[in-house]
């Protein structure tokens, strides 16, 4: 039995067999094969340049419709390079010579080029990206096979992974993963979101977790704890089943709330909407009691896939949520992008610092004719359903006026071409900068409401990188900096008559919920799963109290007392929940 | 060296602005792979496999470079007339 420390980011408790995928960038250990197997290793490298192939005609063709026969060369020059007969030669002759895996004999030739190239003239060094991409592909059909695989398991596991890429986690197939478990990653990151929004148990940042466990081992993965147990004991089986039976029914009592109101014991309504990141949550904030989607991320469009979307490809997912949610409000943000993969090799130099770079609204300033895509996709769906617009990581009037202004020109540009939108399209900013927040009051003039992003808020206020292990732990929303710039901007919203929700992590987190309320929030957005446990908090707690719990929280002066005053305070709320 | 009648060999300046980086070798190679014949390059004394990508990268033949396009097999002429001729047309066919 081994236990791991990590850090929960998405509640529950499975107990399942592992399935464990290996990291994206695939450092290959040389692993020696038997005489016997060395005839499989060439057959397996075979397939996996046969499918290799496959992939990358399919990519060529595409390139070519939709981007024209310069970006289709690039796939031209990856299918010569795959199916160069000197370099599969190579890489045979290692499997044979050496008895080694054929994954370590593909890294190991494709490497040595990339590594020769590299002391080429500059536009040669250049093509060690191409290397590395046929190096990558032809790796992820040799060992991808347990990821692919993902989509379609055929019994309970949980999978353990170094991290999980948009794509991967988009395909996990619910029924059948029922925890989660990442080397990589905090509360906020991509693996956390998805786990949430879709009700798996995960754990995360627990560095070497992967190292440790073997594809077949039982694992514990603990969500409520951030503990992963591995090949546990009966005794601590036991436990932790009893554990899993008692949240089963505390979270049946809450199945119950989905069709009643969030309202206070003493008679305010609080909205509970839902974030989501795929269409296909929509329907799940509605059966958890969703009154509509708060926060609609749209970066999945563009994460995970090969070429860009088109307008119909935004105007077919906007639809899909439109159509699930039947007159329900629908707030999408716009491409909120930035320190990532896309981003990053868009920009001529590597961003030093990515999170105060080229991301969000900026880079969508600078890459015009993709934000103007999504803002035409977005206004032809605006009459279809009740609809609103949100900018990401606003921090001044100027960028909030310049945003509006090609909002409006492409709404002339759809117009002039005849086709009908929502001129009165509500407009509403995330605030998520401290920038914002000081200045909300000037904002409010502008818009038609706020949300406050706590996580982004979070993370420009305190100085610390939530994704970053050494100081997560200095990430808090219960800062009192945190806080008090919360509180301007509901202020702001109520002298301005303007809608202010809350959509950060911290809005569906349950410690939270009395202070929010009491703050002045009648508005919260939260992954789908916590809607029920954060109704019941409302339904359960009187006005009176939510306020006092804010009044006494701005005169502590810091984060600990903070958080232990409102746990205590929830815990008197709402016993059954801690 | 190889010797024998079906060898051919042509010498041809490359001309094309950036030299023989991806996109070039790429039809060099897809070319060369049309013909039975076996397909040598020579930049100076390194000599490497005309049919293959990764070997063609490696001689980083810049605009300037003088190249031998050596071939041989039934249809050695036919080849070096054409592969010559991709490189001297500066890839001009796109």
């Amino acid at each position: 039995m081994e236990i791991k420390k990590g850090i929960a980011v998405s509640p529950g408790v499975a107990i399942n067999q592992a399935v464990v995928l290996d990291a994206e960038d695939y450092r290959i250990p040389l692993r020696h094969v038997s005489p016997q197997r060395i005839k499989q290793e060439v057959r397996r490298l075979d397939q996996a340049v046969t499918r290799s192939r496959q992939d990358l005609a399919e990519l060529r063709d595409r390139a070519r419709r939709r981007l024209g026969s310069e970006t289709a060369a690039i796939f031209d020059f990856h299918l010569a390079l795959l199916d160069d007969r000197s370099l599969q030669n190579k890489i045979r002759k290692l499997i044979r010579s050496d008895s080694v895996t054929a994954e370590f004999a593909v890294a190991d030739v494709l490497r040595g080029y990339a590594k020769e190239f590299l002391q080429m003239p500059e536009y040669l060094a250049d093509r060690v990206k191409d290397v590395y991409d046929i190096e990558k592909r032809i790796l992820r059909h040799l060992i991808g096979q347990s990821r692919e695989d993902l989509a379609r398991l055929e019994e309970e596991v949980v999978v353990l992974a170094h991290d999980l890429t948009p794509s991967q986690t988009a395909n996990l197939d619910r029924r059948h993963v029922l925890g989660l478990a990442t080397d990589a990653g905090g509360r906020t990151s991509h693996t956390a979101i998805v786990a949430r929004a879709l009700g798996i148990p995960a754990v995360v940042g627990l560095n070497d977790v992967t190292a440790s466990v073997n594809a077949g081992d039982t694992v514990i993965i603990d969500g409520n704890r951030g503990v992963v147990i591995i090949n546990p004991d009966e005794a601590t089986i036991r436990q932790h089943r009893q554990y899993v039976e008692r949240i089963a029914e505390f979270e049946l009592s809450l199945d119950r709330l989905v069709n009643l109101p969030a309202i206070t014991l003493d008679g305010h309504e609080v909205v509970l909407l839902g974030n989501i990141e795929f269409p296909h949550e929509a329907a799940t904030v509605i059966a958890k009691g969703g009154q509509g989607i708060g926060l609609y991320r749209t970066e999945f469009l563009y994460l995970g896939r090969e070429v860009e979307p088109t307008e119909e490809d935004h105007y077919q997912a906007y639809m899909q949520v439109i159509h699930e949610m039947q007159g329900r409000p629908l707030v999408i943000r716009t491409l909120d992008l930035g320190a990532d993969k896309y981003t990053q090799e868009r920009s001529p130099v590597p961003e030093r610092n990515p999170f105060l770079g080229c991301r969000s609204i900026r880079f969508c300033f600078q890459n015009l004719q993709l934000f103007k895509t999504q803002l035409r996709a977005i206004l032809r769906a605006s009459l279809q359903g009740d609809l609103a617009i949100m900018f990401p990581l606003i921090t001044s009037v100027m960028e909030l006026r310049q945003s509006k202004m090609i909002l409006r020109d492409v709404m002339e540009d759809l117009e002039e071409e005849g086709i009908e939108v929502r001129r009165d399209v509500p407009v509403g900013i995330m605030v998520e900068v401290p920038s914002a927040a000081l200045m909300c009051n000037q904002l409010a003039e502008e818009v038609d409401f706020f949300s406050i992003g706590t996580n982004d808020l979070i993370q420009y206020t305190l100085a610390v990188d939530r994704a970053n292990e050494r100081v997560a732990p200095l990430f808090t929303p219960a800062h009192p900096a945190v806080l008090r710039l919360i509180k301007e901007v509901i202020r702001a919203g109520q002298r301005h008559d303007l809608g202010v929700s809350l959509c950060g992590e911290m809005a569906g987190q349950p410690e939270y919920t009395l202070l929010l309320i009491g703050m002045g929030l009648r508005t919260l957005s939260v992954a789908p799963p916590a809607i029920p446990e954060v109704k019941q908090l409302v339904r359960s707690m009187t006005m009176e109290h939510a306020r006092r719990v804010a009044r006494t929280v701005m005169a502590f002066d810091n984060d600990k007392q903070i958080v232990s005053y409102l746990r205590d305070q929830s815990r008197q709320v709402m016993p059954e929940a801690y | 060296m190889w010797q024998g009648l079906n060898t051919h060999e042509v010498k041809v300046t490359v001309t094309n602005e950036h030299g023989l980086h991806a996109r070039p070798v790429t039809e060099f190679v897809q070319l060369a792979n049309r013909f039975q014949s076996k397909v040598e390059v020579v930049k100076g004394d390194l000599t490497v496999d005309g049919k293959s990508v990764a070997a063609m990268l490696t001689l980083g033949a810049g605009p300037g470079t003088v190249l031998r396009i050596r071939a041989r097999g039934t249809d050695a002429a036919q080849a070096v007339k054409k592969l010559v001729a991709l490189i001297s047309s500066s890839f001009a066919q796109g």
